[in-house]
């Protein structure tokens, strides 16, 4: 087996706030690869520093220690092919969701008759054909996340951020978009790197999930996920899942 | 920009936002609510014009309203009417633009950058504790008694409320749409342009209405101190010759005005803003 090239590699990571007794801890020497193509979910506790993590692959946030490399170059501020999905859905209010989808290709200063064509397409891709000129205010809670998945899908990024995405949404709207997400990481194979609070939700998700605890904060458990894809909620009632839910489960304690 | 009414529903309960008999009976409220401002108005005019005809009241206290009126059409007949309404408006324009610039640049510098707020906050807190009319008689010596000393004076009062609704609005830009602007790599006036000033506006302009009543004042509290000119100087003369139908006439004059601008602001409000109704302050 040849080792597979990564795309992205968290080395030693480690982020330090500082506050009036010396500094407090977010991360202490996290250290991962992701390859192409992946889909990895990262679970833990809240306070666990997931959405840290995230925000230090997204070049978001500096570590204290440490460095992120993406596609081998150390990453110093957020990249051209990162899209990244918030915990909310994080859209301007005062856009159509058509404005919205097409921001970022509009701050690289695109013709906007293509940028809006290219954000059609991918309103179309998440369902939302129709919706192009209501306004954020118009729609549910995961509709407009759909929104905000097709706005960092924009610009073709290599690699999909996702921060709780569906935190804020009841839990049938919830496995409703999980499975939305599977279908579009199917036809765009993207590589995805979401953080959830939600075991079953990343194993349902994942090719491979990964736990990182409070207090020491670091990776605790690193599974690879190996059942068939595609998959369906139905794989959820089966005993394998189960099995592997209860591992991730145990490891958090 | 405000679409009334939304079609949409939820996509996955199909569940209209508003029922249409709600919305049914909101337009048959609206439809008798709409001749309640007139109304008003013209019962005014008549316990107004019943008050002076019983002669409780003597004339030269109060005159009725068609006195009033034949005193408008005399002030406009010799066009003097027209040209102390366009003096006065000159300077609360000009007083306007000039509070609501140094306002708005001053306001986003100091919601930027908390050192420059320390700095500074002593000082605009203090200008707002002096009184204008203890103030606008300096203005008017340091100034002279012509239009620049209004328009300071209308500046001035203006510069405050619009400050501090600048800072606010600014403030209040969402923390995560900055992030998202940041991870887009938006260049700090993209961020400006596409993000702070739409996200404020709706703040801004609120300041902005309360400017537009407030400058009126201004230029007014000015004219009165010293002036040969304008709706404040008017309203002093009328005052000096007992001409009470004259001191009327500029004061309906100067709601006038205030009542224009106001409806002004807040037509372009209705114009650019993406707040619903139900959430506008």
């Amino acid at each position: 087996m040849t080792p597979r090239v990564s795309l992205l590699s968290a080395n030693e990571l480690t982020v330090w706030f500082p506050n009036g007794n010396g500094g407090l801890h977010a991360l202490d020497r996290v250290s991962f690869d992701v390859a192409p193509k992946d889909f990895v979910c990262i679970v833990g506790p809240s306070g666990s520093g997931k959405t840290t993590i995230l925000r230090l692959l997204a070049g978001l946030l500096q570590p204290t220690r440490g460095e992120v490399r993406v596609g081998g170059q150390p990453l110093r501020e957020p990249r051209r092919g990162t899209g990244f999905v918030f915990q909310q859905a994080n859209l301007m209010p005062w856009r159509t969701v058509l404005d919205n989808i097409a921001l970022p290709l509009e701050l690289e200063h695109q013709p906007l008759d293509a940028a809006r064509r290219r954000a059609g397409e991918l309103l179309t891709l998440v369902g939302l054909e129709g919706f192009e000129s209501a306004h954020p205010q118009d729609l549910s809670g995961g509709m407009a996340q759909r929104v905000a998945i097709a706005r960092a899908l924009i610009h073709d990024p290599d690699l999909l951020l996702l921060d709780e995405p569906f935190g804020s949404l009841d839990a049938l709207t919830r496995e409703r978009m999980a499975a939305e997400l599977m279908r579009i990481w199917e036809a765009r194979h993207v590589t995805v790197v979401l953080v959830t609070h939600s075991i079953p939700e990343a194993v349902l998700l994942a090719d491979r999930v990964l736990v990182v605890s409070a207090r020491p904060w670091r990776v605790v458990l690193d599974l690879p996920i190996r059942l068939g894809r595609p998959r369906t909620l139905e794989l959820s009632y089966t005993a394998e899942f189960g099995k592997l839910v209860r591992r991730v489960r145990d490891s958090i304690e | 920009m405000t679409s009334g009414h939304v079609a949409f529903g939820d996509m996955n309960t199909g569940q209209a936002l508003e029922y249409p008999e709600e919305a049914a009976h909101r337009h048959r409220a609206n439809r008798w609510q709409r001749w309640l401002l007139p109304a008003g108005i013209l019962a005014a005019l008549a316990v107004w014009q019943l008050l002076t005809a019983s002669a409780l009241v003597p004339a030269f206290l109060l005159p009725s309203p068609l006195a009033v009126a034949d005193r408008f059409l005399r002030g406009w007949n010799d066009a003097s009417l027209a040209r102390h309404t366009l003096v006065t408006l000159s300077e609360v324009l000009a007083g306007l633009s000039l509070g609501v610039l140094a306002a708005a640049i001053l306001g986003y510098v100091v919601a930027k950058s908390p050192a420059v707020e320390r700095f500074l906050s002593p000082y605009i807190v203090a200008s707002q504790a002096i009184p204008i009319v203890a103030i606008a008689p300096l203005l008017v010596i340091w100034f002279g008694p012509g239009r620049l000393s209004k328009i300071l004076i209308a500046a001035l009062i203006v510069f405050f409320p619009v400050l501090v609704n600048t800072v606010v609005g600014v403030r209040s830009v969402p923390q995560d749409l900055r992030e998202l602007m940041r991870s887009l790599r938006a260049t700090r006036w993209q961020t400006f342009s596409l993000l702070e000033i739409p996200a404020a506006l709706p703040v801004l302009l609120g300041g902005l209405k309360i400017g537009a009543t407030l400058s009126v004042i201004g230029a007014v509290v000015g004219e009165f101190v010293g002036a040969d000119e304008g709706l404040g100087f008017l309203v002093n003369v009328g005052r000096g010759l007992y001409d009470t139908a004259l001191v009327f006439v500029a004061v309906f004059l100067l709601i006038g005005m205030a009542l224009a601008l106001y409806g002004l602001v807040a037509w372009f409000e209705r114009q650019v803003s993406w707040r619903r109704e139900e959430n506008r302050p």
